[in-house]
């Protein structure tokens, strides 16, 4: 029998997840563990090793340190502060709350961006001695980003200024003139002592000037569930489930909106229509299926979809580019350098993204746009996005799960950032390809061979362009169709404008192989010797010479005999310190880890080295 | 009527979330598997991969990490478990450990949690080349799993490193891995014990009968109960088993876990019981006494 998931009864237990933020020193695990032990989530062999603790660490004198409730890790108890985000669970007879803790210190932003994420409510603190502060415009401008709709300052220590109203006003006019314009649907602003639980389980006499309500009774029934149903259905498709030849359903959790057996869907990007069969699930079938529900559908028809699809209602359908603006908030040590590739992964759908361009970083502290060219660690910038394929999204404000992305390290697999999808821009839609009915195959196969990029890496005074010549002059010699590029002479021309940061490095190569990519479309046997450093870089130059073959061809020459040949006098030259950002003296060089050919020069003569690569190219159908 | 109607709105945002979760790892990962302790929270998790993958079974195994010192109950309860739903199981014992006669009385709780769960478990995780390990641990069981990741990286040699962990925003999580490194989820992060037991209620779901109380030959030790399982327990000068009505909050090797003194029979009386409770449920587990953050450094060297 079908049966739909009933709307929360009035009076049935809800789930509220809310974050906690602010300076440090605000009082915050004091505030969690206050609101924990005023909820009655304390029992009484937490408590027993609270006490202890709180001999042996606290900062209270040897009074109960509720903080030390939340510290979880040995470091931070050690140090009193707290250093990662802590989820703590507690329930009153409302409501069930999930608690995300996050730290107050500078460096650790992206923890609080990251409990932010999946945060309705946020409850900044302000330490009411000392007023709105940098960290606490921060703390409320992050909040926005993420998309946070309702807020509660607390003003917590009003017991060391005697409750002090005029205190209290002066703090609140000045937060709500500084967050009018961020956004927020609720602002709550109340008057607390954490430390001894004043208005945060129920209303003090010592505030008679506060007529309520009390924060933990705020907290219950705060109503956050308001974000109507501004998009229509949206499906990523997780799994695709196919027990046997008769079963076939797409898994996932509903992003937002809601389904129900017969409603049109299309899957983005293809367009291809069709219609709910059935909601399955172990249960038994259900008549709708709404935002926040894991279920399996079925289809009238068997259109192709596979996991990373967004479906939605062909009605009101999510954007779909692979040019994007978006918020990014940089989380790795290494900074965020235009033009270097990394993986995306929003929803259920991963795909290799460059940042094109960073537009701006925003100036956490008074929300101003700041030229940049690069992002540190924490910062946040506003960029353009070139994603390899186009992918199917919604902007964040208009819905957090299908509007939130992340960028992984394509080597370390770090998450090195996250977004927020602003827009998409139109550019990639209004520069359509001009379709070519003559292709590289057809301009190489003239030349008797076929296209491919050759790529030498290795140190300066390696051996690249001795070998290079010298490859380039056998294959004349036997007819093949070649170019090379070589790096220094490039930089003469084409990329006379950039030096030798580590931006104008990433920029040089990106440059570099968009003409490999053009003379190998032209049917040639391109030959590039640059020195190109970072793996990240020569990565890019391989996408981007694809479908041609592409081989990196590592000249591996230890850096002492690259110093000891020195045949243009550099390493001299930057050992003296007249040229700064020197590879392998300086800079660091990123040796390949499976390059399709190495290339061991000490003790080898050029001639052999060269025939060895010739007979790889053979082996490759590269020439006959 | 299906029996999701019975679960109150929290408990149906924490389902829907783990089997998100659930179905995450088996699309990301090559080779997952679930980890099995015989508990109520595996029998959760276990039944909640029966609900992300229906109509399909689950696309991993079970994996039990066999101390030999489980109670006789679990491990019956244990090996009726394939047959009963049908899934793979797959039974390791530190065999090496075995040899050495590292057992949970002479050795102490913390040699034996080391060698015969921490390194066995590392042994099946390699032996088996799993590179994402499901696991039924809580964030709000002690105080450093609340800093856990629910997908938690660990590097080479299965190593946690706290200060580095991965940020997870909204619900897309980093799966990436290099070869040697591994990944455990925990899609029960979420859930409180009282969340674990409602829903066993609610869901009907079969757990070991160890939970419920029943008169049981006992001794008391350390300020707790002490169930005289088998005749491998040594009995100290003057101690005498002797029967009492007592159930686990939590179970793991006989001789570690304590059991509590309760007259709840049924999962129902068990979640009264528990609003009434003011003992957190580690209380009866003799390993996490053992001195400060002990939980956290058994967690950076490869345990759950």
């Amino acid at each position: 029998m079908d049966t739909a998931p009933l709307p929360p009864a009035p009076g049935e237990k809800t789930l509220l997840r809310f974050l906690t933020c602010g300076s440090v020193d605000d009082g915050k695990s004091t505030l969690i563990g206050r609101l924990l032990y005023d909820a009655e989530a304390i029992l009484t062999d937490q408590l027993e090793t609270l006490e202890r603790d709180s001999k042996k660490f606290g900062t209270t004198g040897g009074e109960i340190d509720l903080a030390l409730l939340l510290d979880g890790l040995e470091d931070e108890r050690q140090q009193g502060i707290t250093i990662d985000v802590a989820y703590r669970l507690f329930a009153t007879k409302r409501r069930s709350f999930i608690v995300a803790d996050t730290p107050g210190h500078e460096q650790y932003t992206r923890n609080m961006a990251t409990g932010a994420s999946t945060a309705d409510l946020a409850l900044l603190l302000v330490d009411a001695r000392k007023g709105i502060v940098v960290q606490t415009r921060r703390h409320a401008l992050i909040c926005s980003l993420l998309g946070i709709r309702h807020l509660v300052l607390a003003v917590n220590k009003l017991d060391l200024l005697e409750f002090d109203k005029g205190v209290f006003d002066t703090i609140a006019d000045d937060f709500r003139a500084f967050a009018a314009d961020l956004g927020f649907a609720s602002l709550r602003i109340i008057p607390i002592s954490a430390r001894f639980g004043d208005n945060v389980g129920t209303l003090s006499e010592r505030c008679a000037w506060y007529t309520g309500p009390a924060l933990l009774d705020y907290l219950e029934t705060v109503e956050v569930d308001d974000r109507a149903d501004r998009i229509g259905f949206r499906f990523p498709v997780q799994w695709v489930s196919r027990p046997d030849l008769d079963f076939r359903g797409v898994a996932g959790t509903v992003a937002a909106g809601s389904i129900a057996p017969g409603d049109p869907i299309v899957v983005a990007g293809s367009g291809v229509q069709s219609r709910v069969k059935e909601i399955v699930t172990f249960d038994g079938a259900v008549s709708r299926a709404t935002a926040g529900d894991a279920v399996t559908l079925t289809l009238t028809d068997d259109i192709d979809v596979t996991r990373g699809d967004l479906l939605s209602g062909p009605r009101s359908r999510p954007e779909f580019a692979d040019q994007l603006a978006a918020h990014v908030i940089w989380m790795k040590d290494e900074q965020l350098v235009p033009g270097r590739s990394y993986w995306l992964k929003i929803g259920t759908k991963s795909v290799p993204v460059t940042i094109t361009a960073l537009k701006h970083r925003i100036d956490v502290n008074n929300n101003a746009h700041v030229a940049a060219r690069r992002l540190r660690l924490n910062e946040i910038g506003f960029c353009n996005l070139s994603t390899a394929q186009p992918i199917a999204f919604d902007p964040y404000k208009t819905n957090r799960e299908t509007g939130g992305f992340i960028l992984i390290d394509r080597f370390t697999n770090e998450t090195a950032g996250a977004g927020m999808i602003e827009f998409a821009l139109r550019r990639a839609s209004n520069i359509h390809r001009q379709a070519e009915t003559i292709g590289a195959k057809e301009r190489a196969a003239l030349k008797g061979q076929q296209a491919a990029v050759l790529w030498f890496t290795g140190l300066s005074g390696a051996g690249k362009s001795t070998i290079a010549n010298r490859l380039e002059q056998k294959l004349v010699a036997l007819g093949a169709h070649t170019m090379l590029l070589d790096g220094d002479n490039v930089r003469h021309g084409l990329n006379r404008d950039l030096g030798f940061t580590d931006t104008d490095r990433v920029e040089n190569i990106r440059r570099l192989g968009e003409v490999a990519k053009l003379m190998a479309d032209a049917g040639l046997i391109v030959i590039c010797a640059f020195i190109s450093p970072f793996r990240a870089d020569r990565l890019m130059a391989r996408e981007s010479s694809a479908p041609h073959d592409f081989l990196e061809v590592f000249v591996d020459t230890p850096i002492d005999e690259c110093i000891r040949r020195d045949p243009k006098g550099l390493y001299a030259k930057a050992q003296s310190g007249q040229i700064p950002n020197f590879t392998g003296l300086d800079s660091p060089y990123e040796a390949p880890e499976n390059p399709e050919v190495r290339l061991s020069t000490v003790g080898q003569q050029v001639d052999g080295l060269v025939d060895g690569l010739i007979e790889t190219l053979r082996a490759r159908g590269i020439i006959g | 009527m299906s029996q999701t109607n019975l679960l109150s709105t929290h408990l149906r945002r924490l389902e829907a979330e783990a089997i998100g979760i659930l179905r995450e790892v088996a699309a990301e990962f090559r080779n997952p598997v679930l980890m099995y302790s015989i508990g109520k929270d595996s029998s959760v998790l276990l039944h909640l991969a029966l609900k992300a993958f229906y109509p399909a079974r689950p696309p991993f195994p079970v994996l039990h990490i066999d101390t030999t010192w489980k109670f006789r109950e679990m491990i019956a309860f244990r090996d009726a478990l394939p047959g009963r739903l049908g899934i793979e199981l797959i039974v390791h014992t530190n065999q090496e450990g075995l040899r050495r006669g590292i057992n949970p009385i002479a050795s102490g709780s913390s040699l034996h949690t080391q060698v015969m769960k921490t390194e066995a478990l590392k042994q099946a995780l390699d032996k088996f080349q799993f590179d994402a390990a499901i696991g039924g641990a809580r964030r709000d069981e002690e105080k450093s799993r609340a800093k856990e990741r629910i997908f938690s990286f660990r590097g080479p040699g299965h190593t946690w490193d706290p200060r580095h962990q991965r940020p997870e925003l909204w619900h897309v999580f980093n799966t990436r891995l290099r070869p040697g490194e591994s990944m455990r989820v925990f899609p029960i992060s979420n859930w409180t014990e009282l969340d674990v037991w409602q829903y066993i209620v609610a869901e009907n779901i079969e757990i070991v009968p160890l939970y419920f109380a029943k008169d049981r030959p006992v001794v008391r030790r350390g300020g707790v109960w002490i169930m005289v399982d088998d005749d491998r327990l040594p009995l100290e000068p003057g101690e005498t088993p002797e029967m009492r009505r007592v159930r686990f909050r939590t179970l793991g090797c006989y001789p570690l876990s304590g059991a509590i003194e309760s007259a709840a029979a049924t999962t129902q009386e068990i979640v009264d019981e528990l609003q009434q409770a003011r003992q957190s449920e580690r209380q009866g587990r003799l390993i996490d006494a053992d001195e400060e953050a002990s939980m956290e450094r058994k967690k950076r060297e490869g345990y759950f």
